[in-house]
């Protein structure tokens, strides 16, 4: 059968949405954030900024959330791994970041770390496992907290808890107004975490920081459309969040996913590598649920003062848009995505290994 | 992370169902979706389907980038 969505990577749309964006014209040079790893990582594969006028600069924000967990939630991961022989069952991109030890060398020395496409597979594990403690570390935005949300109104086995490191996406972009030294022209947001919430925070967001917003997917039409829809605006001084992901996202979101996430979490202050704590923005379980908190079970707290990077590693700044990953001294010298030093080099959607990866294109 | 692959329903029972993309099919989690049907394309996420794709919307997209003239450019030599 043939994909229906196809069109969505033609290049002949590709190049008249490209013309279309040449012409036209900005007095000043304008500079969008977008706030998701995946569109960094489209936009480097489909070398997206080759195609974009002089006058248009597209950066990443703390889309990535593998990079904005906090060295205190993975620093708890390992010693559950390590200290009480749990299987620590999480996304593959949580290993190898490094902190105190990575979850990657904790299972180098023989913890149970597993690597799983989602919570319903470690829930699996903890079913096949009734004699072992499984612990998820769930990360992830709102996308992924109603999944986590699901597995847990379903009722999960009782030797299954986990540690809860989901973040949420509008209060980190209220947190980026706080940077004077940021100065952005709008924000493409994220299609897949909108496609769940809808549009209505990011309604509010726009009318509060006075910048025009627009919701793109994450094809190379999909992400041209959606910046020149945002240039649209921008370039006429309109402020209104433009929804250029229509096939995916309603304005009011998906309804059953944030029942889900509301019935099984509550909104709590929350630490940001590269922001500090931002409040509202983390989710904690609801009461009738908090059996199924690993630290409480297992009597863990997390260490806040656990150093963010390494020595010499730019993530925090690079993560809020601030600096290029090419300007940190450690990139593509002692960091390499075989051999990183900060997670924005570990994750696929971190924007230093989305830049090392595809900058050839990006030049071309 | 927030990856999602548009992939189509091939079976559903209960809240569980299989979808394929290309060839390659997998179990999907439906609890998230309303009213699921077979056919249908859902965005995949971290095993769970987190929307149905509307087709007749991909289809008003293409039809206004059209109207807006975006395949009428001669393609470069």
């Amino acid at each position: 059968m043939s994909d229906p969505f196809g069109p969505f990577r033609d290049p002949e749309r590709l190049r008249g949405l490209t013309e279309r964006l040449h012409r036209l014209t900005s007095e000043r040079p304008l500079t969008f954030m977008h706030v998701c790893g995946t569109h960094e990582n489209a936009i480097g594969r489909f070398g997206i900024r080759s195609l974009l006028p002089p006058w248009l600069r597209v950066i990443a924000g703390p889309g990535c959330p593998v990079c904005v967990c906090p060295p205190a939630e993975i620093d708890a991961a390992v010693r559950l791994a390590t200290d009480h022989s749990v299987i620590l069952a999480t996304f593959g991109d949580m290993l190898r970041v490094p902190g105190r030890i990575s979850l990657a060398q904790a299972r180098a020395r023989g913890a149970d770390v597993r690597v799983v496409r989602g919570v319903h597979d470690a829930v699996r594990l903890a079913v096949d496992h009734p004699e072992r403690q499984v612990v998820m570390l769930a990360v992830g935005f709102e996308t992924t907290a109603c999944t986590t949300a699901a597995a847990v109104l379903a009722g999960p086995p009782g030797n299954f808890s986990m540690i809860l490191a989901h973040r949420l996406i509008p209060p980190a972009m209220h947190a980026l107004l706080g940077l004077p030294a940021l100065r952005l022209d709008g924000f493409l947001l994220p299609g897949h975490a909108t496609a769940v919430t809808g549009t209505v925070d990011y309604e509010t967001f726009a009318t509060v920081s006075g910048l025009p917003a627009s919701v793109a997917g994450f094809e190379p039409v999909d992400i041209l459309w959606g910046l020149e829809r945002l240039a649209t605006l921008a370039v006429h001084g309109e402020v209104e969040v433009a929804n250029a992901y229509a096939r995916a996202v309603r304005p009011a979101g998906n309804l059953r996913a944030q029942q889900a996430t509301d019935k099984a979490f509550e909104p709590m202050d929350a630490a940001w590598r590269g922001l500090g704590v931002i409040p509202a923005s983390g989710l904690a379980l609801r009461a009738p649920y908090h059996k199924l908190d690993a630290l409480a079970r297992f009597g863990l707290t997390l260490d806040p003062d656990l150093p963010e990077c390494l020595p010499g590693c730019q993530c925090g700044s690079v993560m809020v848009g601030l600096t290029e990953p090419e300007v940190c001294p450690l990139f593509d010298k002692s960091c390499t995505p075989t051999s990183p030093r900060g997670p924005c080099m570990v994750s696929q959607e971190g924007t230093c290994h989305s830049r090392y990866v595809y900058r050839e294109r990006r030049d071309a | 992370m927030c990856l999602a692959i548009p992939m189509q329903l091939t079976d559903i029972d209960g809240a569980q169902g299989t979808v394929n993309t290309g060839g390659v099919s997998c179990d999907v989690r439906l609890d998230l979706v309303e009213t699921p049907r077979v056919g249908d394309y859902v965005l995949v996420h971290a095993g769970y389907a987190i929307a149905v794709l509307d087709e007749d919307e991909a289809a008003e997209t293409l039809a206004l980038l059209t109207e807006m003239g975006v395949l009428d450019n001669e393609a470069p030599a």
